[in-house]
């Protein structure tokens, strides 16, 4: 199966997921790395490093910032004259908008967020959730190219080759300039919840620590979002000892207690870590949708009836006020930090 | 302005999904207006507020889909349209968005077409993108604040390094994400006049094209593999022993 992989980054810094894609097509035989973008030699040399077997680089000004519009067209025009079978992508968000507006321009399809695929002659059957996870679809393109987004973290990431290298064929940039990017601000260096290996959450319980006492002035309101980040921090310690992201339900992100941008579940992120602890979570199904994947659960909540609790591998009936800087100090002690 | 939001019906989010005999069941869950949607038609209307013009809610679907564009009216849309025909039953994300492409230029004169970042049934996330891409304007995807000056919109958009800022001139399609801020509840008055609107359904010769072909398939539906898990709980006489404890049963399981 002729095989191309998109090689997403940001800024020229790529995303683990592109590794893990190269190695996923070298299942299928010999992988064609694409690399776009301004100065991003780098980010071709590291493609053979994983495992790309050549690469095709176009490199150009008119490339210097992610704009779907001009990736699209490039893509489009590579894919047109070299005929692939099969272009996987990282999903991210950058990946399943290229992919989307590729399929457009070359009348085929695409296979959202898989994770799991094999080979069925010159075609793939992918495997994906569907309703967050509620199920499973298996799904097959009846276009070629077949254009696949594969999950983060399903799959896994190839042994990097270092000095490993190959042949870079220079291909032409579309220039298609039809937004403008303006500026950026990025987070505050935080592990991306996407990318984590530890995920520790928070839920409503964040805010029933009966030992604190709000400052002076506040309303029922403010007193009790201010409970909230407290107990948050707790998280947060946690997560920073076991180098995680910190985590949190949509009850907790709807009252206030922590932003958007942390929220696990059917309508926030869904995440497939190797460790989570959910502190305070009841485990609503929208909540258990978004991380039941991960591969070891850990559960404290003060109601034993939790539902929760049937998804865990662990669990605490107690209240996670205490029980969460106790486990950090555990850690600490343990992991030598 | 004149704006258009699409809409898509799904189960609500609390239905216990299910495979059954390769079909979907969401059991007696209602079926609602897909909860990303609902900022887009926040985002709409607060775009109609500032600038003046008219929001028009348009969903592909059968006549059930109908309960969710009378949300859409209930929140405040001035209007609703109804893309429903027999062959477009089964159609993939690829057809979809020329469908509604077809919609947007048949309403006409549009400026700005507003989706939710993704559906909740289906989870691709690639509608909006690839509308944008057949009607070939602007795509400003995932924004969290929105700003329309003079025919230009500049976005802040939610990515996963942090925030983007965008700009495009107008016709575009925007994308909203949840970060936009909440959206508003029907008012009673929006409800009364929902119930009582009139939704025209366009039909494919309506807007003048043929069936689009559906190249992807899905043979298969399956429900997840059941955890088999039982749960371990933890005891002892104090946090610091229950945490001890627990912390040794974390790393034993090598996921550090």
């Amino acid at each position: 199966m002729k095989t191309f992989v998109y090689i997403d980054h940001f800024k020229g810094e790529p995303l683990p997921a592109s590794w893990e894609a190269i190695g996923v097509g070298k299942t299928l035989g010999n992988v064609t790395a694409l690399v776009f973008g301004s100065g991003v030699e780098a980010v071709a040399n590291s493609a053979f490093e994983y495992g790309a077997d050549e690469v095709l680089l176009a490199d150009d000004t008119a490339l210097e910032d992610f704009r779907v519009e001009a990736y699209a067209s490039t893509l489009s025009a590579v894919a047109s004259s070299q005929t692939p079978d099969l272009i996987l992508f990282p999903t991210t968000t950058r990946g399943r908008e290229l992919a989307g507006m590729a399929a457009i321009d070359l009348n085929t399809g695409v296979l959202v967020d898989v994770i799991g695929l094999e080979a069925d002659g010159d075609k793939v059957v992918a495997t994906r959730p569907i309703y967050a996870g509620k199920l499973l679809e298996k799904t097959i393109c009846n276009a070629k190219p077949q254009l696949v987004t594969l999950r983060g973290r399903a799959f896994p990431k190839p042994e990097q080759n270092a000095g490993a290298s190959g042949t870079i064929t220079k291909v032409e940039a579309v220039a298609e300039a039809r937004t403008e990017v303006v500026g950026y601000s990025t987070d505050q260096g935080g592990v991306s919840l996407n990318d984590a290996g530890v995920i520790v959450s928070g839920g409503r319980g964040t805010s029933n620590n009966t030992a604190l006492t709000a400052p002076d002035g506040m309303d029922d309101k403010e007193a009790e979002i201010w409970k909230a980040q407290e107990g948050f921090k707790l998280v947060g310690e946690l997560a920073k000892v076991l180098g995680g992201a910190m985590g949190a339900s949509r009850a907790a992100v709807d009252a206030g207690y922590i932003p958007y941008a942390n929220q696990v579940g059917q309508t926030g992120k869904v995440v497939s870590p190797d460790l989570y602890i959910a502190n305070g979570i009841s485990g609503a199904i929208q909540h258990l949708a978004g991380m039941r994947t991960s591969k070891v659960i850990v559960a404290v909540n003060k109601d034993p009836d939790a539902p929760i609790f049937k998804v865990a591998r662990y669990g605490v009936v107690g209240d996670m006020h205490q029980i969460v800087p106790a486990l950090t100090e555990a850690f600490k002690k343990k992991l030598g930090k | 302005m004149k704006i258009v939001a699409c809409i898509k019906q799904v189960p609500d989010s609390a239905a216990k999904v299910v495979a059954e005999d390769g079909q979907v069941s969401w059991g007696d869950a209602p079926l609602v207006i897909n909860p990303w949607d609902e900022f887009a038609v926040e985002a709409a209307l607060q775009q109609k507020e500032a600038h003046g013009g008219e929001v028009i809610a348009v969903s592909m679907g059968d006549e059930n889909a109908k309960e969710a564009l009378k949300h859409a009216l209930a929140m405040g849309c001035d209007s609703a349209i109804l893309v429903s025909d027999a062959a477009l039953e089964e159609l993939d994300t690829q057809g979809t968005a020329r469908v509604l492409a077809a919609a947007v230029q048949k309403v006409g004169d549009v400026d700005a077409t507003f989706f939710g970042r993704q559906a909740i049934d289906g989870d691709a996330g690639i509608t909006p993108a690839q509308t944008a891409r057949v009607l070939g304007w602007p795509m400003l995807s995932l924004a969290a604040v929105i700003t329309v000056d003079g025919g230009k919109a500049k976005v802040e958009r939610s990515i996963e390094e942090g925030r983007q800022t965008v700009s495009a001139d107008l016709p575009a399609v925007f994308s909203v994400v949840k970060d936009f801020g909440e959206p508003r509840y029907p008012s009673f008055m929006g409800i009364r006049k929902a119930s009582r609107a009139e939704i025209p359904a366009w039909s494919l010769a309506d807007l003048g094209i043929e069936a689009p072909a559906s190249v992807i398939e899905w043979p298969e539906l399956m429900n997840p593999p059941s955890r088999e898990v039982t749960c371990e709980i933890i005891e002892g006489g104090s946090p610091e022993e229950i945490a001890d404890t627990l912390a040794d049963k974390i790393i034993g399981e090598k996921v550090l």
